[in-house]
Formats: C-alpha cells, structure tokens, sequence
C-alpha cells in the first residue's frame, strides 16, 4: 500500500467531489421538463420531433402506475429488438468477421443483460457479436437502460419532494431528455477524449499481426470433416502447431467504451474488457472511466438534495456512500498488496502484491479501484480479473454487490437503491426520537414499509435461491473454473451481479449454457423490474402524502448520526443477509489458504 | 378509580402470567405475530427432530437443549404480552369490583317511575336517581342538580355538582349521588358505557395494531421470510460445502437472526403505552390516540386553568394624585367585602399589606353591601354614610359621574397595557385610584415549554382575553403563540389551519362547544367534568380533568414509540454478534481452518449454538420491564435523542450480545452442558 495509491485515491476524490455539484446542478435542468440548458437550441428539434413521434406530450404527467407501465412497454419492446437483431445478425450489415447468429438462450440473455443496464456478458465480444449488434442491438441499451435508471430515480426524488399529488412526471419525457441532455453530450466527449488515449474506433476487419516471438502449443489433429482425430486407444491425437500470428480485433469501441462507463452499463466491446488495451490504454483512460462510472451517481445526490430543498441530505448521502467506498477500496488494496501465501511460501515474489490477473499498466492499487469502483455501482466493466484476487480481496467486489451496488451505484439505481435503504433506516430508528418516523416531512406507514422491504426482499430471495440451486446441480457446477470455496464464489458471484445488475463476473464461471443464461437473464429481470416496481409505487405513494413541516421534533436526515445509520443499515440489512453463504464461499476460502494446505 | 401502581414483578400479575404464557401458545392467536409463530413452528419442527435422533444413533443433549431453549423464546415472548396484559387486568378489575347490580327507577311515559334492572336500560330511557343510590347507567340530566361522588371513576373523594345542562350535565354509571335528585336521560346501551369501555381498554381486550404496529410488523415478517430464505439456501450451500447442516441447528440459527426480541415485546409495549395513561388517569379510546400523541407538534392550550391558575389577583394598588395608598387600600377592601370572587378576595387579602386589618362582612351592623354582579361590574359598601365602590373603569366612572382624571386613565391604560386588568376605586364622588389584577401564570411552565420548543412542538394559548392581555401572558409563559379573544369556532378554525399546513393539533375542551374542536384536533382529551358531547369527540378522557395533563399526554405518546423503535434497533443490530457465533460453529466441523473467525472463542460449536439460542431467548425477559416502563423519556431535540439512543441501543445492541454470549457460554461449559 504505497503512497502513490494514496496520493491518486486523494486526487480522485478530489476531482469526484469537484464535478458533483456542477453535474447535479445540470441534472437539475435536464430533469426539469422545462429545464433549459446550453444544448437546447441545436437539441430541442430533436427533442420536440421525439415527442411527436411517441406522442409524449399528449400523456402529460404520469401517476405511478403510468410511469412504471410505461417503463415496461419501454423494456419489452428494446428487449424483443435486441433479441431478433442478434439472432438475425448474419443477415444484416456490419458484419465484416461474418458471425452467426447467437443462439437462443444466449440471445435471451443477452436481450435481457443489456435491458436492464446489467451487460453481464456470456458471449466474448470480438468472437461474437457483429459491429451492427455492437452498437445497434447493444451500445442502444446502454443509453436507454441508464435514462430508464435515472428517470425513475427522478420520479422518486419527485414523490419525495411533492405532496398531494398522484402525478410523478412522464417517464417518457424524462427518459427522452436524460438520452438527449445528458447521456449524449458526456458520450460525444468521453469518446473522443478515448480516441485521443487510442481507444479504437473504425469499421475494419480484424488484423493479423506476426508476433514477436512465435511459439508451439499442441492442438487435437482435425480430420478433413473437421473432427477430431482418435488413435487406436480413443485418445484424440496431437499434433505441434506454431503460432506466429495473432488475430486483433478491430471494431467501433470508443463509441461503446464512453457510454459503457458512464451509463454503468459495464458491457465491455473485448471479451477482456477495460483490461484490453484498445478499451482502456492508459493510465490516464482508466482514471477517466473511473470517474465516469461515479459521476451521473455522484451527481444525483446533489440533484437529490437540491430538489427537496435540503443541499445538506443530499452531501450526507454522499458521504455514506463515499465512506462506504473508501473503506471498500482500502480492503481490496490491502488484500491485493500482499502475495498469495502459497505462492509466496514457494519463493514467488509478492514484492508486487498478487498480480496474477491484473494488467501490469494498472498494477495492484488501480485494479483493486477499479474493481470496488465497478462493483459500487451497478457497472461491471473491469479491468483487471476479480477471479484472480485473493480471497478477502474478491469478497469486497461480492460485499459491494450485495450491499445492493448502492455506493454512487448504478445511474439512477444507485440513487433509489440507497434511498430505500434510507426509508429503512429512518423507520428502524426514527421511532426512536418519539415520533412516527419521518423521511424529510412524510410520514412512513405500512404502505412504504411494505414497497421498501419488497425491493430488498425479491432480489435477495432471487440472488440465494438461483444461487443454492446452481450449487447442487450438475448444471451448475459443470460451469464453474474451479472447485471447493472459489467454485461457489463464482457461482454465488454470477447471481450477485445478476441480481444487481452488476454484469461484472468471477471470470473463472462459464455462463454460457443453457441453464445458466436463462437463471441468469431471469435473475437480472427479477433484480431490475422487481425493484422499480414498488419503488415507482413508494414514490407514488409518498408523492400522494401531506408533508409535515421540519422542525428540530423531525427525524434528522443529514449530519454525522445519519450517516452511520444509513451506513448500517445497508450493512446489516443489505449484505450481512449474505454472511452466512459468503462464509462458505471466500471467508472460508481465506482461512484455508492461509491456515492449510488443502486444495480443491 | 382507586388506582395501585404495581410493583413491576408484583405477585398478583406474575403468577397469572406465567399461567397465561402457554394459554398463548395457541397457534391461532400466535398468528398475529409472525415472528413468534415461525419461533414456535422452529421450535414443534426441533421436538419433532429429537424423536428422531435416538434412531440416528445421535447424542440427545444439544437437540434437546436447543429444542427446550425454542419452546422458552415463544414463552417469554407471549409471558411479556400477558405481563403487560396483568397489570391492565388488575386496574380492570379493580373498576368491576366499583360496578354493582343496580336498580333503576325508570320513568314511564304516564309519568309514573318503575323500577327496573339497570341492565335492561336503553338509550334514552329516563330514570330518576335520589340521593344515596347509584347512577345505573351513562347519562345526561335532563332535570335538577346533585352532588356526585365519582370517585369510583377518578379515585378524587370530593364529590362534583352535576346538573342539567350546561356543561356539567353528564353523568357516569357507577357513580353515587350523594344528595338531592337528579332526572337522567340514559345514552349508552348496556355493554357500551365508559365503563365497560374502560374495562375492555385496560385489559386490552379489544386492543387493535395502532398504524405503526402494523408498518412495523410488515417489517419485521420480512425481515423473517428474508431470513427463512437465507437459511434454508444453506442447506444446498452445506451440500454443496460437504457439510451437513442438522434441522436443529438451522432453526436455532433462523430463530437467532430472526427480531424475536422486538416480535416478543411489541405487543407488551403497546398495551404498557395505555397503560401508562391509565396511571396517569387518562384513557386513550384507541392505540392509534396514544401514538398520535406522540406525533403531535402543536398543544393548544386553554389559558385559564393550563396556563394561569385560573383567578387574576390584585397585585398593587396605584393611587390618584394626592390620595395615600393605606386609603386607596382601606377604600379598596371596603368595597370588596361583598365580592365573593376570587379576585375580590385577593384585594382584600393584598389590603392586609399595608395595615388594614382583614373586616368581615358581620362587622358592619348598618352597611348595605352591594355584592359583585356581571351585570353592574362593580361591587362596593354604603357604611357611615359613605359610598365605596370598586369595578371596572367605566363602570366607576358612570358611578362617580364623571371622566376619571387624565391621571389615573393614564394608570389604568398602563395596568391594560401590560395584559392585566385595572380596577378603579372610588369613594362617593371622588376616585381614590386604581388596582392592578394580575393572572398568575403556573410555576415552572416557561421551563417545560421551552422543553417543548426543544422537542419540536409549537405551544398555541387559546383564550378569551384582548389581545393586549393575551400577548403579555403568552410572554410571560413562553408560549409560542397565542389566539386572542377566542370563541370556539375560532379554534377549530386554527385546528384546521395548523391541519392545512401539516401540522398534528393536540387540545383539551369540556364544553359542548368544544366538540367539533375536539373531534377535528389529531388528539383531543375531554375533562371528564365536561359534557358527553365532549368525551365522544375527543379521543382521551383525562377523569382529573386537568388541562396540563396534555403535555404528560404527549411525552407518554412519545416514550411509547421511542421504546419501540430502541427495541427494534436493538433487535437487528443483535443479529451481528449472533452471527459471528452461529456461522463458525456450524462451518468448523468441515472446516477447521476457519476458528479464527470465532472471535468470542466459544468453546465447542454447540456450546457456541446454544449460547445464542439461550441470549436469544433470555434477552426477551431482561428487557420486559423496559418494555412495560418505557425507556426513559428526555425532552431534547430530535437529533439529540436519536444520537443518544442509536449510542445506546444501536452500538449496545451490537456489542451486549457478544458480551451476553460469551458469558453464557461459559456458563455453559462450566456447568458441561455443552
């Protein structure tokens, strides 16, 4: 743990707290239906051409059951877009590798992955998926899934704020402005600024470059039907094959890399994601996609603060989160500075830590950031393998997701996810101060109890109920790269993500089969739909209620006390659920790497 | 009602509830609490199990403990309700023993009176009740007036004047008039009186779940499936692990991480809630009142009986130029003698002061008293040829004659000024000056408002007086606000304004008038002198009928729900400490290398199981007197109290449990039994 972690852990979090207020403040104007902003006179065209095509402004203001309906249709017509464009993409254009279609479940889950802002990934990018699936069928998602996540963090900020009103503002407007005012705009200059590091961004075919120093490995002798050949015995023969060229993958990334971060979207173009050098160059890239994951979530706790007239919520949200984050990423840099003892105890240098699985350009301090960064919040892109990290090192990322990815979080899930927490804590301890509880004026009753406790409940019985079966069934366990502890972390860590709609993965996991991609996708729409839904409802619920005014009676929601309760509640309620699983899995995992010698 | 404050563990309620504790293991009734009936279907499902071990070959010791330790947290839980359920039976009782078989003389409509069972008695039957019998049902008196003793309601020995209308025309069944005759129009049914009510209040009988009760219950019966489904996925998770984890040990890890704690109190400290107001003398008619009691953020308080002590007094005699104040005294007392009202005596009393001796009427053989009226405003004395006279400015003035002089108006504008109200005396044509009547304000209430401003709520003087009055006695008392020269509908008009704007209205009333102020206010307490009109509106009856009792009222509304929610804090925040025992201890047998993560250092798994089993369930028992007492109530901001007890019962409820078990673990070792 040097000191130049700490130097660059400082001056991230100088320039997060920096960009916060200025975005939140944008925010604001985005998400205001009459808003103006700098891009109106070359985007409000667009933007009124938009309504007129879907016929927004006919609806007006939605209540709930409007905004949530709307929402839905939203997600089913982009998933059945999804779906029919990657099983038809070998008769579309763009296709210079000329893919396959993707199968069935594959396509399903993919659909399903990118819908809900999840991108976990069963397919390899560059070995897959055609440039149009890339950016049509996929890099679409990564827009419209992100503006789906922060309008119906608007409209629960708006049902906080407002009182004696079913109304929570039109999802479709909402979802149009944040795609056009916000998500574009930041893409448009993120991408360049990529390009300018060497993020890629052409329509070529795939290069062939000799390597620098060629090899042979040992491949199974295909016959002419290409079969593999067998010998007398039935052993398949082998045969010597010199490697001294390599494919390179070639394709529109940065386009798809900027949204990815900023959307936390997570799904990478490469298979290797923000690992591969074409996704993630350089030092200064990988800072910028950091801070890209962190900033809309970052930026939606000022909004929050700002539109319910209490700035000082707002920072005391965002200081929950934030220690919440420190602690997180100090853990993970702490286990990944040491070597595994294993490996160490026969003469393996642990000078720099554990690297197996990391990028040397990142090294141990910038994977271990980027891996508490991803997994904060609902992105999941990586750059480095969390498969590879030490025990306690791969649980922080595990801990993250279970907490709910509410640390910034995913955009706009983030925001509602913590808020339910929120709701949670201040009625656990609220009675305490001799009241009702109270969240800023609205009195909490069963009704906000109930939609709370269901958004927690749902994707938690998910997460454990997928996860127990996989762990005894052949399917299940025919996936996993390793077994003992490690073999449920991945399994465990497959539903985490999914559930959360992470889409980062404990890389050793081979999704990619049938049970798996659909568990998968229906986790990943449980764990999005089943959360939105009732806090749609909570918000209009509380939207409807009488707000009480604020005196020094009411139930303070900012300050030093706040902030520990919030933090835990979302510890106790959120992760420590999960303790006992996580105790079989890489708690055990640690001790017996550092207490034995048993392997699996 | 002679009310005796139980000692918390008073035989008389503990032996009965130890009886009633496996009366309540009755799954039906146990189904209103879902965290207690998965308790007790943990521990049907762990006896079952036992029967089995035997055949297994296994040890029967630890699944019997565990087993027995299940059946004891379903026990404590329902001995906390019946605790609680005790102390208001015994007040119950206390009241039937006051109730007895009466006979009524009903009044037929020929007129003629026939007697009957009290309990036949219908609404608005009339009967006639004489001196020495007992009033057979709740009614109104719809003729004459008679002292009455209610002390089988109040426990206040002095009787009260009851008397056709007005606002001291409702009676109570039960009670005793103790002279003259009264003619009663009956307005409850048998079995709806405020009898019956009160009795089926105390003993919680018709006790319904307040609106927080139900969110909290929501939440705590998700917080039971959530932890239904984490422990029965580690059963896969054990196979998966090659370890096998026993029925036993998975219930006793469900009832562990379960909120039995708060599931096993919260009905005792609901029922607690009231019965705290019934030690008070205030009956609450629902939960749901006492809660909103504690939510409440404006008190309206009637100035005269609240805020002052209900009588102005003379506090300075302020003489006319050339007059002493010794004459201005004399001239005062004399013309006070006739007037029997309390400011009347307080002039002859403040008199005494400057050395004129205290006269009595009967001193004066020729006098001709002119006693104090509403009409004249004035009282005096014609003695020795002389006229006193003292009243009001312009009463006196029209008396002498005359303006007062630019002197005295001045003084008597300044005595106005400062909310108090002048007197003027005169003697024959001349006036001899003026006195100051002071409303006293009540010791100790600017004290207790200021509490009340810390806490958040806003205190609003209702009063008839002039502004000018009004403003000065609400300086004076620290209220926050004041409604001058209020009529009744005035104050429901400022119910419904504070209601508007969001604000939760507290007020106290015993006139008919009050009503629709009773009934719009979110916790409206009737003086049990008041009228029937008004004890049906309000949702509290106060029997002392003491208008400051409405700030005991809300504190108590206050530590009600401040008990609950630092019991359920405590509750969850247990659950860490139960975890870092459970989970070592079932995950060591497969896999040693993970004893370190027993940071308590419990002996053996099963002691480790057990010990938390057995915290589990005796922390429900320690914390049933803080449930019935309440935790103690502070008046201090909200962020203040929400530091201090997240200090207390967050962090205390993290860190006691793994003191608690650890001790009872090596409690257990010592004693071998695991």
């Amino acid at each position: 743990m040097h000191a130049m972690g700490w130097v660059q852990l400082a001056v991230f979090t100088i320039v997060l707290l920096a960009i916060t207020k200025p975005l939140g403040l944008y925010l604001v104007r985005v998400l205001d239906p009459r808003g103006r902003t700098y891009l109106e006179p070359v985007l409000k065209p667009v933007e009124n051409l938009v309504y007129k095509l879907i016929g927004a402004e006919r609806t007006g203001e939605q209540d709930w059951k409007g905004y949530a309906a709307s929402a839905l249709v939203l997600s089913v017509i982009g998933a059945l877009f999804t779906y029919a464009v990657l099983r038809l993409q070998q008769f579309l254009p763009l296709n210079p590798q000329h893919f396959g279609p993707l199968s069935p479940d594959l396509s399903f889950n993919t659909a399903a992955s990118f819908t809900t802002n999840t991108n976990w990934q069963s397919y390899g990018g560059e070995t897959t998926m055609s440039y149009l699936s890339q950016m049509v069928a996929l890099t679409s998602h990564n827009f419209f899934s992100a503006a789906m996540g922060i309008s119906v963090a608007t409209a629960l900020v708006r049902g906080i704020a407002r009182q004696k009103t079913k109304l929570l503002g039109n999802f479709w407007v909402d979802f149009t402005r944040v795609c056009l005012y916000l998500l574009l705009p930041i893409s448009l200059v993120l991408a360049v600024f990529l390009v300018s590091q060497g993020v890629i961004q052409n329509f070529s075919h795939y290069r062939t470059a000799h390597v620098v120093d060629p090899y042979t490995v040992q491949v199974a002798k295909k016959s002419a039907a290409g079969l593999d050949v067998k010998d007398a015995a039935g052993k398949t023969v082998m045969v010597n094959k010199k490697i001294d060229t390599q494919s390179i993958a070639m394709g529109p990334v940065a386009s798809q890399e900027a949204i990815k971060e900023l959307g936390t979207n997570g799904g990478g173009f490469m298979n290797a994601n923000s690992a591969h050098p074409y996704e993630n160059p350089t030092p200064l890239s990988n800072f910028i996609e950091m801070l890209s994951i962190f900033a809309i979530g970052s930026g939606l706790t000022y909004y929050l603060g700002r539109m319910v007239g209490n700035q000082k919520h707002g920072w005391s949200i965002w200081t929950a989160m934030f220690l919440l984050f420190l602690v997180g990423t100090t853990i993970c840099w702490w286990s990944e500075s040491h070597g595994n003892p294993r490996l160490t105890s026969v003469g393996v240098s642990s000078l720099e830590g554990n690297t197996e699985g990391k990028e040397a350009r990142f090294g141990v301090f910038d994977s271990a950031l980027f891996a508490t960064i991803t997994t904060d919040t609902s992105c999941g892109a990586v750059n480095s393998m969390h498969d590879s990290f030490l025990p306690l090192g791969g649980l922080v990322p595990l801990f993250n997701m279970h907490m709910g990815c509410v640390v910034f979080g995913g955009v706009g899930a983030g925001l509602y996810g913590i808020l339910i927490f929120v709701v949670l804590a201040i009625f656990l301890a609220g009675l305490m101060i001799g009241r009702t509880p109270e969240y800023l004026g609205k009195k909490l009753e069963a009704y906000d109890v109930m939609t709370a406790v269901l958004a927690i409940l749902i994707p938690s019985a998910v997460l454990l109920g997928f996860t127990a079966i996989a762990a005894v069934t052949s399917w299940g366990l025919a996936g996993r790269g390793n077994l003992g502890p490690h073999g449920l972390s991945e399994i465990l860590y497959a539903f985490t993500s999914s559930v959360n709609n992470n889409g980062s993965a404990f890389a050793g996991l081979s999704g990619n089969s049938v049970p798996y991609n659909t568990a998968l996708a229906l986790a990943m729409l449980a764990g999005r739909y089943f959360v939105i839904v009732p806090i749609l409802a909570l918000a209009g619920n509380l939207a409807s209620k009488k707000a009480v005014p604020v005196s020094s009676g009411s139930m303070p929601v900012s300050g030093g006390t706040f902030v520990l309760l919030v933090i835990g509640t979302v510890v106790i309620i959120g992760a420590l659920t999960f303790f006992p699983v996580v105790s079989l899995g890489p708690i055990v995992e640690h001790f017996l790497m550092v207490n034995s010698t048993k392997l699996f | 009602m002679a009310r005796k404050s139980y000692s918390l563990f008073d035989r008389s309620i503990l032996v009965p509830a130890i009886g009633d504790s496996f009366k309540k293991l009755n799954p039906v009734y146990l189904a209103k609490n879902p965290v207690i009936f998965v308790t007790l279907v943990g521990a049907v499902v762990t006896t079952g199990e036992l029967m089995f071990a035997p055949l297994r070959g296994e040890a029967i010791g630890f699944p019997l403990q565990i087993s027995l330790w299940l059946w004891f947290t379903v026990l404590f839980a329902n001995f906390a309700e019946a605790m609680a359920e005790g102390r208001g039976k015994a007040q119950a009782d206390t009241l039937r023993k006051a109730r007895t078989q009466t006979v009524a003389n009903m009044l037929q409509p020929n007129g003629e009176a026939k007697s009957v069972a009290a309990e036949s008695l219908r609404k608005d039957d009339v009967v006639i009740v004489k001196a020495g019998e007992v009033i057979p049902a709740d009614g109104e008196v719809v003729q004459g007036a008679a002292s009455v003793d209610e002390s089988a309601i109040t426990g206040e020995s002095a009787p009260v004047i009851r008397e056709s209308g007005g606002d001291r025309s409702a009676v109570t069944g039960g009670t005793r008039v103790l002279s003259d005759e009264i003619t009663i129009r009956v307005t409850a049914n048998p079995g709806e009186s405020f009898m019956d009510h009160m009795i089926s209040l105390v003993e919680g009988a018709k006790r319904q779940k307040t609106p927080n009760e139900i969110a909290l219950t929501i939440l705590l019966a998700s917080l039971t499936i959530l932890f239904i489904i984490v422990v029965s996925t580690l059963k896969p998770f054990g196979v998966y692990s090659h370890t096998v984890f026993s029925i036993t040990v998975l219930a006793a890890l469900l009832v562990c991480l379960m909120p039995t704690t708060i599931g096993g109190l919260l009905s005792a400290i609901g029922i607690a809630g009231i019965d705290r107001l019934v030690q008070h003398n205030v009956l609450a008619m629902s939960g749901r009142a006492v809660e909103a009691a504690g939510d409440v953020d404006v008190l309206l308080l009637d100035k005269t009986g609240t805020i002052t002590l209900g009588n102005r007094q003379a506090v300075e005699f302020v003489p006319a130029p050339g007059v002493t104040v010794e004459e201005l005294a004399d001239a005062a007392q004399l013309a006070s003698l006739a007037d029997e009202t309390p400011e009347g005596r307080s002039i002859v009393v403040l008199a005494k002061e400057f050395g004129i001796p205290e006269r009595e009427l009967g001193e004066f053989q020729h006098a001709e008293f002119i006693p104090f009226t509403a009409k004249t405003r004035m009282s005096g004395v014609d003695v020795d040829g002389r006229r006193y006279r003292k009243g009001a400015a312009d009463a006196v003035c029209e008396f002498v004659g005359g303006a007062l002089s630019e002197d005295v108006q001045k003084c008597v504008n300044d005595i106005a000024q400062k909310g108090a109200t002048p007197l003027v005396v005169a003697r024959d044509g001349r006036v001899l000056g003026a006195i100051h009547l002071k409303d006293i304000v009540k010791s100790g209430l600017q004290d207790r408002f200021e509490r009340f401003r810390a806490m958040g709520i806003r205190t609003v003087m209702i009063t008839g007086d002039n502004r000018l009055t009004a403003e000065a006695i609400a300086r004076e008392a620290g209220v926050d606000d004041y409604l001058a020269e209020a009529r009744p509908e005035d104050k429901l008009a400022l119910i419904r304004r504070e209601q508007a704007v969001g604000h939760l209205v507290a007020m106290t009333g015993d006139g008919t008038n009050d009503a629709p102020a009773l009934a719009q206010a979110d916790v409206g307490v009737a003086m049990n002198t008041g009228t029937q009109a008004a004890k049906e509106a309000g949702n509290m009856v106060d029997l002392d009928s003491d208008p400051t009792k409405l700030i005991e009222v809300v504190e108590i509304g206050k530590q009600l729900l401040m008990t609950r929610g630092a019991l359920t804090t405590f509750s969850v925040a247990n659950d860490v400490a139960k975890f870092f025992a459970i989970i070592p201890a079932m995950v060591v047998a497969t896999f040693p290398e993970i004893g370190p993560l027993n940071i308590m250092r419990l002996a053996t798994p099963n002691s480790a199981i057990l010990s938390a089993v057995i915290f589990n369930a005796v922390i429900i028992v320690a914390l049933i007197p803080l449930a019935l007492k309440g935790i103690k109530f502070r008046p201090l901001g909200a962020a203040q109290i929400l530091r201090r007890n997240l200090l207390i019962y967050g962090l205390g409820g993290l860190v006691v449990p793994f003191i608690g078990i650890k001790l009872i673990d090596l409690l257990i070792r010592a004693a071998g039994l695991a």
